[in-house]
């Protein structure tokens, strides 16, 4: 039977090496992800390539004028509104992913180390923030961090101040806040799953060799367990450069980001391929600015021997 | 017993919830000594072990290590160092950054660390690989490796969790000869923790054979497989032939027996024996019964015929029916004069020495050491 088979590939060449093609893992693996690839094709990736054509456009009024131009990435780099709301954004989103992941570290070093057989429960609690509304949870910050909000009644009830203090709400702080609460969760678990693939036994050797808790921890835990910290940093700091609700509703004047820059020029503004380019910028810019912290993460950690 | 002891256990006991891991084990090792924890495992030799390095603290009891009481001292404090099961190399540091871990701490010169990483990587024939990262390792080298960073520490004790069992039969049994060389050129204390009864008996200076969290015996190598104490000891170093034996007579240290078909054996009396129902357990090894061919003559000889024979190469274990035997007698045979040709059914003569029986005792008779 297996000679047959032989045979008759050897006689019909060409439709027998089609039909090897189209049983062969590549091609069962290909059609198996189709569908999801050109989802993605055309729901991600055409739509990035017409904001970044728009941004080399001009409008005129309700006309696109399609001529090639810089105009407006002039416009982006050089209007000291758009520097300021760069730097801003960038500043918010580091300052955000550099908190979060300092506050999400022994959170997931807690359950994996000490979480004994309760580690799920304990990730399940760390998700159920997120089974409400991401507006809800900004909103409740306003609740928090209001003029007569839980902080000013808690705080004047403590004897601490006499007044409330306005500097809670509305302002780049209250931002920050807001958005590293609502980024843990998405922090905490890849650091927990690295964490989790460190063989113990590193540990004990490392306090075997000499070193204490602490600097097993910083020789041997954190450098293995760097590559959670990258992705933690990476999964908050991405979407951050560009949120706009939360600015929103508890940025106030001084917590604007240049997400309501880019949502003012493709709204009231009617000028598309401005807000095109300021997107395209941010990408640019935060992509540089997350290669640069994983670029200096890694070094550090190289340095600790 | 040893000159200087350099580790003292003293009544120590450790129990997970009722669980008794270890089980009041009381032991002594010299300075020096190439020592081995034997026992199938869930015996409590590992926990021992990891009791000594300090990561399990005992419930009770006390361990000195060189003089010092130690119970309390956290790893990093004990002059001793491991080497793990899974060898533990550092994935994210090459060789030499392994080897140097431990030396950091002692803020040594740069030149004076790296002879002695250099030093510590030519002990164990690995200089030329240096730079190597852990995943480019073979099983052999990770073990190199993880010997020579516990051994650059000059720790007072070398403690091996299984160091061999992750390897292939040849290259373990490379490496043993290798520890041993090692271990008479640095001339530490060597604690080996090993299920393979083998490795024990060919690198030892004395083995405690462990079950269930107790001591059994404690002897040399030699000791240990010609005069084991218990029945459970003689079975878990090799194989054995059991026999009932009615007691005939007690005279100083000496026990006088009916062996069944062996007839009358005088045995050394061990300590602490005593005889239930005027019945005992004697032992042969296999290797102390000898075929005799043809025309040979032996003064204590017994007849039988082969129930099975399996062949291992060099030699050939037979399993001998004997009349008046409730078991059958199990014998090992090299093969130069032609063992492993005898068919089954064959009716044979074997010949065996009276003195090479031991008297054993039930396990449970024997429960301090």
């Amino acid at each position: 039977m297996t000679a047959a088979a032989f045979d008759r590939i050897a006689d019909t060449p060409s439709p027998a090496k089609r039909r090897a093609w189209t049983r062969s893992e590549e091609a069962r693996g290909l059609a198996m992800i189709s569908p999801t690839f050109l989802y993605a094709l055309a729901l991600l990736f055409l739509p990035v390539l017409i904001v970044i054509a728009y941004s080399f456009w001009t409008q005129n009024y309700l006309d696109i004028d399609r001529t090639f131009t810089l105009e407006n990435y002039r416009q982006a780099l050089t209007e000291p509104i758009y520097r300021d709301l760069f730097i801003r954004s960038l500043w918010i989103s580091l300052t955000v992913s550099v908190v979060t992941v300092v506050f999400s570290y022994p959170i997931a070093w807690f359950i994996s180390f000490h979480g004994g057989v309760h580690k799920n429960l304990w990730l399940f609690l760390v998700t159920v923030p997120c089974w409400t509304s991401y507006l809800l949870r900004v909103m409740s910050w306003k609740v928090i961090l209001g003029y007569g909000g839980v902080m000013n009644t808690g705080l004047i009830s403590m004897g601490l101040i006499d007044k409330p203090v306005a500097s809670l709400l509305y302002n780049s702080n209250a931002v920050v806040i807001t958005l590293v609460h609502s980024w843990a969760a998405f922090a905490i678990l890849p650091i927990y799953v690295s964490l989790q693939k460190i063989d113990r036994t590193y540990i004990e050797a490392a306090r075997d060799l000499g070193d204490s808790r602490l600097r097993a921890f910083f020789r041997v835990t954190l450098p293995l367990s760097l590559p959670g910290v990258v992705s933690a940093f990476l999964i908050v700091m991405i979407p951050t450069v560009g949120d706009y609700v939360t600015p929103r509703l508890v940025g106030g004047k001084d917590g604007v980001m240049i997400a309501t820059a880019i949502q003012a020029q493709f709204g009231k503004g009617a000028n598309w391929p401005l807000g095109a380019a300021l997107s395209v910028t941010t990408m640019i810019l935060v992509s540089l600015a997350a290669a640069a912290v994983v670029l200096a993460l890694k070094f550090i950690v190289r340095r600790i021997k | 017993m040893p000159d200087r002891p350099m580790i003292e256990i003293q009544n120590v006991s450790k129990f997970y919830g009722i669980y008794k891991a270890l089980d009041d084990v009381s032991l002594t090792i010299g300075e020096g000594e190439f020592f081995s924890l034997l026992g199938p495992s869930g015996c409590g030799k590992t926990t021992l072990l990891r009791s000594i390095a300090g990561f399990e603290t005992p419930t009770a009891g006390e361990i000195f290590i060189d003089g010092a009481p130690s119970l309390t001292l956290p790893p990093n404090k004990r002059p001793t160092n491991m080497v793990f099961q899974n060898y533990a190399i550092f994935p994210h540091l090459d060789v030499a950054e392994n080897v140097a871990y431990g030396l950091k701490r002692l803020k040594l010169s740069p030149e004076d660390e790296k002879k002695r990483v250099g030093d510590a990587l030519d002990q164990v024939r690995l200089s030329s690989l240096g730079k190597r990262k852990a995943h480019e390792l073979s099983g052999g080298q990770r073990q190199r490796v993880a010997l020579a960073r516990a051994l650059v520490m000059r720790p007072k004790v070398l403690l091996l969790d299984e160091p061999l069992s992750a390897l292939d039969k040849k290259l373990r049994e490379e490496m043993q000869v290798e520890l041993r060389t090692l271990q008479k050129a640095v001339g530490i204390t060597f604690i080996l923790v090993t299920h393979d009864q083998y490795e024990a008996l060919a690198l030892s200076d004395r083995i405690a054979v462990m079950f269930g969290g107790r001591i059994a015996q404690i002897a040399t190598p030699k000791e240990i497989y010609q005069r084991p104490r218990t029945r459970k000891v003689a079975d878990f170093l090799g194989g054995m032939n059991f026999l009932t034996a009615k007691v005939l007579g007690e005279q100083g240290n000496a026990v006088s027996v009916d062996a069944a078909r062996f007839g009358a054996v005088n045995l050394d009396k061990p300590h602490g024996f005593t005889a239930e129902n005027g019945h005992v357990t004697v032992g042969i090894r296999p290797e102390r019964l000898r075929l005799l061919w043809d025309n040979d003559r032996a003064p204590h000889e017994l007849a039988g015929r082969i129930e099975n024979r399996a062949y291992f190469g060099e030699v050939t274990h037979l399993t001998v029916g004997v009349d008046g035997l409730e078991q059958p007698l199990s014998m090992v045979e090299t093969n130069d004069h032609g063992a492993d040709d005898l068919p089954i059914g064959a009716e044979i003569r074997l010949a065996y020495d009276p003195d090479a029986f031991v008297l054993l005792a039930e396990y449970e008779a024997v429960r301090r050491v």
